[in-house]
């Protein structure tokens, strides 16, 4: 343990001057909700009042976007696990110049723009409907095109962390499995799947969340289909009303929930490996 | 490939090999080999697709080349997201150092709820909140003007300036959380040897500290730069009249020329300067792409 020094108090200001900066601008963006003017501002404060929120209620392209978000996040979810799980079990299980190949042109989407990501996909499903000459609705641009994009980075983050979980796990397991006679089926389902589900679990979360808030690759793959964060953005750019920040605040409350719930649990798993 | 067969047998080998397959090929490598095709073809109405004018060309990339708006924009936005990236660096570093070696354990996991709760919000309301607070009688300029510390209110939103803000704002915990990673992995009693042996305490950083950190630099710093130069949403709700970013005049050539194919030429600008950036930090930290990547 490092003793404690005369500076340590000025890395304690530090600390709580960068917490406030974080989260004072959400705080007066949520506040802002409750102001009764029509620019959305908490100065000058005019009153209180919940008529953004009753507003933002009865928008119905508003609800439409909700709905949009979550089919895609939703989708995404379900693609790009599966896929990040494979890529990863086979890049651990390859080495060599072929395994570095492969595992740059994984981790590149992480480090692709988000607007070329969005580009290059809506060209290359355009170019394939051309080529093919059919006006199948799945060439045109659309929410399942912003889901393809999407997946192309998000499956990268679940590669990477279920590959990590790879790192801690025993292989003498599953050959012993093959020799006690179970067949590789069962090996995946009842060996190596479970030793990787908080991988998974936690590779499902940030994919679900990343794909909540994307914006570059849904703005250009989307055509004509709103999703939470194009709507937000379109209404900042024309008509700006506090509703903006009534969804503000109701996002960052869902938020701020998810992330106690997810405290609560982490703490009380880590209770109980202590209790053992 | 034969290590996987053995392992997981062939219906398995074929469903992983299946699934990467296509996530490499047709998601990724495909895509962007056409991007790239693309960005050689002329723009030509849909009846003369395939005729004699359908040929490749430099055209697109000309016409980056001979508009001295277009490049300055360009280098404005490279020398912006840099400065950025700095600031990035200079702000999370104390900060990662701190977390890692100073503060109490028993906080950490409430000080990194906290942390997580605006790296959740999305950036479209991460930058929407900094539009509200620098405007010109918003409440930035009201409380300074309250605490005696400006005469006149300040227009934040001008120049580069707004944009600046809200991109530090937005990607700081980008660069935060692999200094923290990188730092905490490095055992405290090297920085008590150097300190025992003597060494001033900026010593100490120069030469234990940050050269264990290097990794972590170098990831957040790709992913400072990425995100900055590919920021839409902060110079959008941000920029004044006189900040264009490069990713606004894409924007341009993609909805509103209806140009995809110059779109692409200027897109594909974009993914060579990353490709640059992640390959010149690559070299000056010497770290692997696995040391980047998370």
């Amino acid at each position: 343990m490092r003793q404690v020094r005369s500076t340590d108090w000025l890395f304690h200001l530090y600390l709580v001057l960068f917490l406030a900066y974080m989260l004072v601008p959400l705080i007066v963006m949520g506040g802002a909700a409750f102001n009764d003017s029509r620019f959305p501002s908490v100065y000058p404060w005019v009153g209180w009042t919940d008529r953004w929120f009753v507003e933002l209620w009865a928008d119905k392209r508003m609800w439409n976007a909700f709905a949009n978000t979550i089919y895609v996040a939703l989708a995404v979810v379900a693609i790009s696990v599966p896929i990040g799980t494979a890529a990863a079990i086979v890049i651990n299980s390859i080495a060599g110049t072929t395994r570095s190949v492969l595992y740059a042109l994984m981790v590149a989407p992480i480090l692709t723009p988000g607007a070329v990501i969005g580009i290059s996909t809506l060209l290359f499903w355009n170019g394939v409907g051309n080529a093919a000459g059919s006006e199948f609705f799945l060439f045109k641009a659309g929410l399942h095109m912003s889901v393809l994009g999407q997946v192309s980075f998000i499956a990268a983050f679940v590669m990477l962390l279920v590959l990590a979980r790879l790192q801690s796990f025993d292989r003498g397991l599953e050959e012993a499995a093959l020799d006690l006679g179970a067949s590789h089926s069962q090996v995946m389902r009842r060996i190596l799947l479970p030793h990787l589900y908080p991988a998974i679990g936690a590779g499902a979360a940030i994919g679900f969340f990343q794909s909540i808030e994307n914006f570059n690759v849904t703005l250009f793959t989307r055509g004509t289909y709103d999703t939470l964060t194009v709507y937000v953005f379109s209404k900042v750019r024309t008509g700006i009303t506090p509703t903006i920040n009534a969804l503000a605040l109701i996002m960052i409350t869902a938020t701020l929930l998810g992330a106690v719930g997810y405290e609560i649990i982490r703490r009380r798993r880590e209770r109980r490996l202590a209790g053992r | 490939m034969k290590d996987l067969l053995n392992r997981y047998g062939l219906l398995l080998t074929t469903v992983f090999a299946v699934l990467t397959g296509f996530w490499i090929l047709v998601l990724v490598v495909l895509p962007n080999i056409y991007l790239f095709e693309h960005s050689f073809k002329p723009y030509l109405p849909v009846a003369e697709l395939g005729g004699p004018k359908d040929v490749y060309s430099l055209d697109n990339y000309l016409t980056f080349f001979r508009s001295p708006i277009h490049i300055s924009v360009f280098v404005w936005t490279v020398v912006y997201s840099a400065l950025v990236t700095v600031i990035c660096f200079l702000i999370a570093y104390p900060l990662a150092y701190y977390l890692s070696k100073v503060s109490a354990r028993a906080l950490l996991p409430t000080i990194f709820l906290l942390l997580f709760i605006p790296l959740w919000v999305s950036e479209v309301l991460r930058s929407f909140a900094w539009f509200i607070i620098l405007a010109l009688k918003g409440p930035l300029n009201a409380s300074l003007l309250g605490l005696g510390i400006i005469e006149d209110p300040v227009r934040w939103i001008s120049g580069f300036r707004g944009v600046i803000i809200g991109l530090v704002y937005t990607y700081v915990l980008f660069m935060l959380f692999p200094l923290y990673n990188a730092i905490q992995s490095l055992d405290t009693n090297q920085i008590e040897a150097a300190e025992d042996l003597g060494a001033p305490w900026w010593r100490t950083h120069w030469r234990v500290i940050l050269p264990h950190a290097k990794p972590g630099i170098a990831s957040g710093s790709v992913m400072v730069f990425m995100l900055s130069a590919g920021s839409i949403l902060v110079p959008t709700l941000l920029a004044s009249t006189n900040s264009r970013w490069f990713t606004e005049i894409i924007q341009q050539w993609m909805f509103e020329s209806q140009d995809w194919n110059t779109g692409s030429a200027y897109a594909f600008l974009l993914l060579i300067l990353c490709t640059v950036f992640v390959s010149v930090v690559m070299r000056v930290f010497r770290v692997k792409l696995s040391d980047i990547a998370k």
